[in-house]
């Protein structure tokens, strides 16, 4: 732990609790790319908060040395959007899986992107409800068979970056745990863009998803063609829609005014000005 | 016109009482309230104490509405079952109104619009408000101005004020508009006084000793308390009747800094509330049953995870979408008990529209020392009901900090165990201070732990400070005799029908002793316990049909004959007479 700001090490970013998932989780990669990440930014620890949900991927925050909240499943993004709203000067990502993000939190989600809300939201996506030991998740493949969709799931599952990009995200983007290299760099990328920077991340769950392994991924994905265009949104779309291969890369990035800006642009005063604000309100209410 | 009784000289007479209510009763949107807040302001700047009520319809447009003005020398507990005066602009006004109007009451009509039959009664007054505005002033929409210029002429108000307050309300409408409406206000005066010689036709005494009182709605006295104490952040989701809570809110943070954000459900309000807390600020969100039933496991994150937060339930009746404009007090097993675990919250409830924003001060400031979530339970009739207002003293307003953390090396324990159990909080930014703050059950460094000692040990630690707030519950309202072998339990707006149905019955010589604390939950032991001790016989009044407070209160103490309950739930508050007669039943069967 340091309270200098010239480039920490990765070291510093670890904490002292050791990660509670499965050997061969997906979620390891993402934890060391992360990081990794925070090391590149060079951001000191006590100015970083990492929020989560619950689920196996939430219990990200407590293998970190930064400040964090564990809130409630579902809810990573209205908590993130206080902590935004208010906190001054501090680094804020937010970490969940797709359980957490797209269905008992998806309604939040679109509100998040819509907001451009500056934040980096990693989703460890393993098409599975990990911690509840096995359910369809929202982006499982049609058919999936679980305990509870025995005989295969009828939904057809979500498209996560097509959602984010048709709910306003300005940088959407997809990820492979297996490729820790790839994954570091788009985070960094993500933590400098201002405004709401979705990466949906493969993050196999080896224990509970034996049909999206990191060996299913490895032969589906791809890197997106050099020539794409990220500011094309039908591009973007087109790509993001595509199953065979599903790309990997910076799909969708535009700049628009975010969240942060738009509330200071609505800001006329601080906070010295309270007590003159009250008597003048005390006046104009006799 | 023609029908037109003048008032006797013994009927005025009749009328130099204590306090004098009217209401205005009309069409909802051709002004009755905004004619009802006109003539409040100037009584209340003539100096009279005043409080309001009023009715809107369910619909958004057109129905029928009301408000209604209690005036006279001291500070008014509740308005009074029966009207003084009643401003009929329609045929409906009268037939819905009417019968509340007391025998020797005045009745005001719009007579272009209708005419009531003789009533030996009451006295009738006819304005063609009407005919004056349409045909005289070419000015259709200023017929409530030209019933403020009536009314005003029949309590003598004062016109400057008037006048003032006119061009203040119309003003952004132009120099055109403000002129018209001047010369209505001045069409009904004169009116009154072509057709009725004597001026001042009524007389009630005012109280001239605080010139600088203002007059607000315990919405506006709660919003004005939240910023005095501090608030810099709210997020909500629009409900009535919170909405109006939110809409001030809105448009004063910003000018100090702060931050509003409308959320997209109720969820996410109290979500983003705890968020901007964890950071340090003074968050709060405001919303009325169905919000705070969406806000529950939130709540509980907030207990957990120790983190402040202020939730403002203005009341609405009945469950689910209910009745969502009228009263009832239902929500307390809600705010004191609902969800799961054994969590801990306060629970306040200002018991007037003054008491609005003591209560919001000091919801932030346990809220922060304590590191919970504090519920302020208001209601239907106090966000609506105007009244006079001190002025407050923000140099003396108490201010109690978060405990905050400066940790100079590593192992902070944010859930450190304490006597108090107050942890000191660390905020993001202060360096060793890192740690995660979360609902799972975790020992004092706020690691993930679920040993049985552990959970204990927290679970203690927790309930020590809720156990530590309760002794610096604010202060209860009394009214009665303290001697008397009979007490009364209440709380919320209950408490202002409660104490003058306490100054009726006191004058037909049945002596009580009134008790409501501000702080429900916890109950104050020193408050409730000790009123229990004093009293032989305790009936618990409040508007509900479960009894909520009578079975928090049963729930914690042994009253040897068991708690009497006095309710009503409606949808509308205790109407004087029979709270009245409630009490004196109960007084009889206990006696
Ligand atoms: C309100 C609520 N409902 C249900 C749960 C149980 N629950 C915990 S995690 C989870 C799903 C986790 O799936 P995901 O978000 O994909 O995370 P993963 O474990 O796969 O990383 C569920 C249903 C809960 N904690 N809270
Ligand atoms: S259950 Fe799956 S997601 Fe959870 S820790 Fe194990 S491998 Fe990872
Ligand atoms: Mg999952």
């Amino acid at each position: 732990m340091s309270a200098e700001n010239t480039h920490p090490a990765t070291e510093d970013y670890r904490s002292q609790e050791r990660p509670t998932w499965c050997p061969g989780c997906g979620d390891f990669g993402v934890l060391s790319a992360v990081h990794g990440a925070l090391s590149q930014l060079g951001i000191p620890p006590e100015k970083i908060v990492a929020i989560s949900g619950i689920g196996c991927s939430s219990r990200f925050p407590f293998f970190l040395s930064t400040y964090g909240i564990h809130g409630l499943h579902g809810r990573t993004m209205p908590i993130t959007t206080g902590v935004r709203a208010a906190g001054h000067g501090l680094h804020v990502f937010t970490v969940g899986g797709d359980g957490d993000a797209f269905a008992i939190g998806g309604g939040h989600l679109l509100h998040a992107a819509r907001r451009n809300l500056d934040i980096t939201y990693l989703i460890m996506d393993n098409s599975v409800y990990g911690l509840t030991k096995g359910q369809a998740s929202p982006t499982s493949a049609l058919g999936y068979a679980t305990k509870t969709s025995p005989r295969g799931t009828t939904d057809i599952p979500l498209n996560p970056l097509l959602l984010a990009m048709v709910a306003g995200a300005s940088f959407v983007g997809r990820a492979f745990s297996g490729r820790p290299k790839e994954l570091t760099r788009m985070i960094v990328e993500a933590s400098r863009h201002p405004g709401f920077a979705l990466i949906d991340i493969f993050s196999p769950c080896p224990t509970f998803n034996k049909v999206n392994t990191f060996k299913s991924y490895r032969d589906e994905v791809a890197d997106l063609p050099k020539d794409h265009d990220p500011s094309d949104l039908m591009q973007a779309m087109n790509r993001a829609a595509c199953e065979s291969p599903r790309y990997l890369g910076v799909l969708y990035r535009v700049q628009r005014p975010t969240f942060l800006q738009q509330l200071e642009h609505l800001k006329t005063g601080t906070e010295a000005d309270r007590p003159r604000l009250l008597e003048d309100l005390f006046d104009e209410m006799r | 016109m023609s029908r037109r009784r003048i008032l006797e000289p013994e009927c005025l007479l009749a009328m130099v009482q204590k306090t004098l209510q009217i209401r205005m009763a009309g069409e909802s949107g051709e002004g009755v309230l905004s004619t009802g807040e006109l003539i409040t302001r100037a009584a209340a700047r003539a100096g009279y104490r005043v409080l309001t009520s009023k009715t809107n319809p369910a619909e958004i447009k057109g129905g029928h509405a009301t408000f209604q003005v209690c005036l006279g020398p001291v500070p008014l507990l509740e308005a009074k079952d029966e009207l003084d005066v009643l401003v009929a602009f329609n045929e409906e006004a009268w037939q819905k109104s009417g019968p509340d109007l007391r025998p020797g009451g005045l009745l005001i009509y719009d007579s272009a619009s209708f005419q009531p039959p003789q009533d030996p009664e009451r006295s009738q007054y006819a304005v063609p408000m009407t005919g004056i505005a349409r045909d005289r002033l070419k000015f259709g929409l200023a017929k409530n101005v030209v019933a403020v210029g009536v009314v005003a002429a029949l309590f003598d108000l004062d016109r400057e004020v008037l006048c003032e307050l006119i061009e203040q309300k119309f003003s952004h409408k132009g120099a055109e508009v403000v002129a018209r409406n001047l010369e209505a206000l001045d069409a009904g005066r004169d009116y009154v006084r072509e057709v009725l010689p004597q001026e001042a036709l009524f007389s009630v005494e005012a109280d001239r000793r605080s010139p600088t009182r203002m007059l607000l709605n315990g919405n506006q006295a709660l919003s004005l308390g939240f910023l005095a104490a501090g608030c810099s952040f709210f997020a909500g989701y629009p409900i009535t009747p919170a909405s109006d809570v939110m809409e001030f809110l809105a448009v004063q943070l910003p000018r100090i800094g702060g931050v509003l954000i409308q959320a997209e459900d109720e969820i996410a309000s109290l979500g983003m509330v705890l968020g901007a807390s964890y950071t340090g600020a003074r968050a709060m969100t405001a919303t009325s049953g169905p919000g705070l039933s969406l806000m529950v496991e939130m709540l509980g994150l907030a207990s957990m995870a120790e983190i402040p937060c202020v939730i403002l339930d203005v009341q609405r009746a009945g469950p689910s979408t209910g009745l969502p404009t009228r009263h009832e007090q239902s929500d307390l097993f809600l705010a004191a008990v609902g969800g799961h675990g054994d969590s801990q919250r306060l629970v306040l409830a200002p018991t007037s529209v003054a008491d609005c924003f003591v209560q919001a001060v000091n919801a932030f400031n346990l809220a922060e020392r304590y590191q919970v979530p504090v519920l302020v339970l208001s209601d239907t009739v106090l966000a609506s009901r105007m009244t006079d207002f001190e002025r407050p003293d923000l140099a003396n307003l108490p201010r109690w900090e978060r405990l905050e953390a400066r940790p100079t090396g590593p192992d902070f324990e944010r859930y450190q165990i304490t006597e108090s159990g107050i942890s000191p909080m660390s905020l993001p930014g202060t360096p060793f201070g890192q740690y995660v703050a979360t609902g799972l059950e975790h020992n004092p460094r706020g690691l993930p732990r679920y040993d049985a000692a552990n959970h204990a040990a927290m679970s203690d630690k927790r309930f020590r400070k809720f156990s530590k707030a309760a002794l610096e519950a604010p202060e209860p309202f009394r009214q009665g005799d303290p001697d008397s072998e009979l007490g009364l339990l209440t709380w919320g707006s209950t408490a202002g029908a409660v104490a003058s149905a306490l100054q009726e019955l006191e004058r037909r010589g049945v002596r009580l002793e009134m008790l409501a604390p501000r702080m429900l939950w916890p109950l104050p032991d020193h408050q409730v316990g000790e009123f229990l001790e004093r009293k032989k016989r305790v009936a618990v009044v409040e508007c509900n049909r479960t009894g909520q407070m009578a079975t928090l209160v049963a729930s914690r103490y042994n009253h040897p004959f068991g708690l009497g309950r006095i309710n009503v739930y409606g949808g509308a508050p205790f109407r004087q007479a029979e709270l009245v007669q409630k009490i004196e039943e109960w007084c009889q069967h206990v006696r």
